[in-house]
């Protein structure tokens, strides 16, 4: 199936995978990143229930530095 | 008194919670991890602020929240947010991944300018504090939208001083003069365009309770030093503050007796 991830298009061999697993094998440490799913938040507590099929749009995200920055 | 002593009578709170520093800095444009640590450090800010972003998928990186002092309390923020909706999603993403309800809101209108969307800014924090969070929202210096935000629930008010990263200062006193005394309960955190020492020592005078800040250490030379400067500038301005200060007078006034002068 197709998904996207961070807005770039990804193939997966599945058909459908759990969000956690999916976290899971893109090397991912849970800790201190958060996810979206088609722009709904994905608890922390819901990715091993949440089907990710064909089609989903994913973010997902982190902290850095900053803030709105000058050009 | 001692600076702690006067701490204790000079209470500084954000929606219940008490801190000692009136200073919140960034994380952004540190030439180094080091760099930083050693400024958060001489500033004395209890609070900092981070950006939330895209992980990068191709490569493991570590994270940045590793490299800061574990003592800070960690402010996440909406930064390159245009709308309410993005700034929204981007509060509960932060909600989630940090398990805080805290949020500095900052909904930019325009690239050039960065200058904040007061109407979307508005609009995000009604959903926001609905949802729970403590909200602290960046925008122009704009009584009448102090004023909704406040209603609104907001737990503090940041006007701008200048635009962001631009070091000018503050541009408009009266502004923040007026603001303070039509609101003399509101916790006002000027944020954005402070430069150096003086323009957070004026903030204060005119009555903001705490200054965020970031370029303005980040970007100087020796941003150890002025992370200190800062530090000291904030509770000077404080102290003045709270002083009372002497009348504006357009004539000067003799401050010695002008009887029985040597003829």
């Amino acid at each position: 199936m197709q998904v996207q991830i961070n807005g770039e298009a990804r193939e997966l061999s599945q058909d459908r995978i759990l969000l956690s697993d999916l976290i899971s094998d893109l090397a991912l440490v849970p800790q201190r990143i958060a996810v979206e799913v088609n722009q709904k938040l994905a608890r922390r507590a819901e990715w091993d229930e949440l089907l990710i099929v064909d089609g989903d749009r994913i973010e997902i995200v982190h902290f850095v530095g900053g803030g709105t920055e000058e050009r | 008194m001692s600076t702690a002593a006067t701490a204790l009578t000079d209470r500084f709170e954000i929606a219940g919670h008490p801190f000692n520093s009136r200073l919140i800095i960034g994380t952004g444009k540190y030439r180094s991890f080091d760099e930083m640590k050693a400024a958060h450090r001489a500033s004395g800010a209890e609070m900092v602020t981070v950006a939330v972003r895209r992980v990068p998928l191709d490569h493991s990186s570590e994270s940045f929240l590793d490299h800061l002092d574990p003592a800070l309390q960690i402010l996440p923020n909406t930064a390159g947010c245009y709308t309410a909706d993005e700034a929204v999603r981007t509060a509960r993403l932060a909600r989630e991944a940090l398990a805080t309800e805290w949020i500095k809101l900052e909904v930019i209108g325009d690239q050039t300018t960065l200058f904040p969307d007061n109407e979307q800014t508005l609009e995000a924090a009604r959903t926001l504090v609905k949802e729970g969070f403590i909200v602290l929202p960046y925008f122009t210096d704009d009584l009448i939208v102090a004023k909704k935000l406040l209603d609104a629930g907001c737990a503090a008010v940041m006007p701008l001083a200048a635009p962001i990263g631009s070091g000018l200062g503050v541009q408009n006193p009266t502004n923040l003069r007026i603001m303070r005394e039509q609101l003399p309960d509101a916790t006002i955190i000027v944020d954005a365009g402070v430069g150096t020492a003086s323009d957070a020592t004026i903030a204060m005078e005119l009555g903001a309770d705490a200054v965020l800040m970031n370029t303005a250490i980040a970007e100087a030379e020796d941003s150890e030093k002025m992370a200190t400067a800062m530090r000291l500038a904030i509770e000077a301005g404080r102290l003045a503050y709270r002083s009372g200060r002497m009348n504006k007078r357009l004539y000067a006034s003799a401050s010695s007796p002008t009887a029985n002068l040597i003829k």
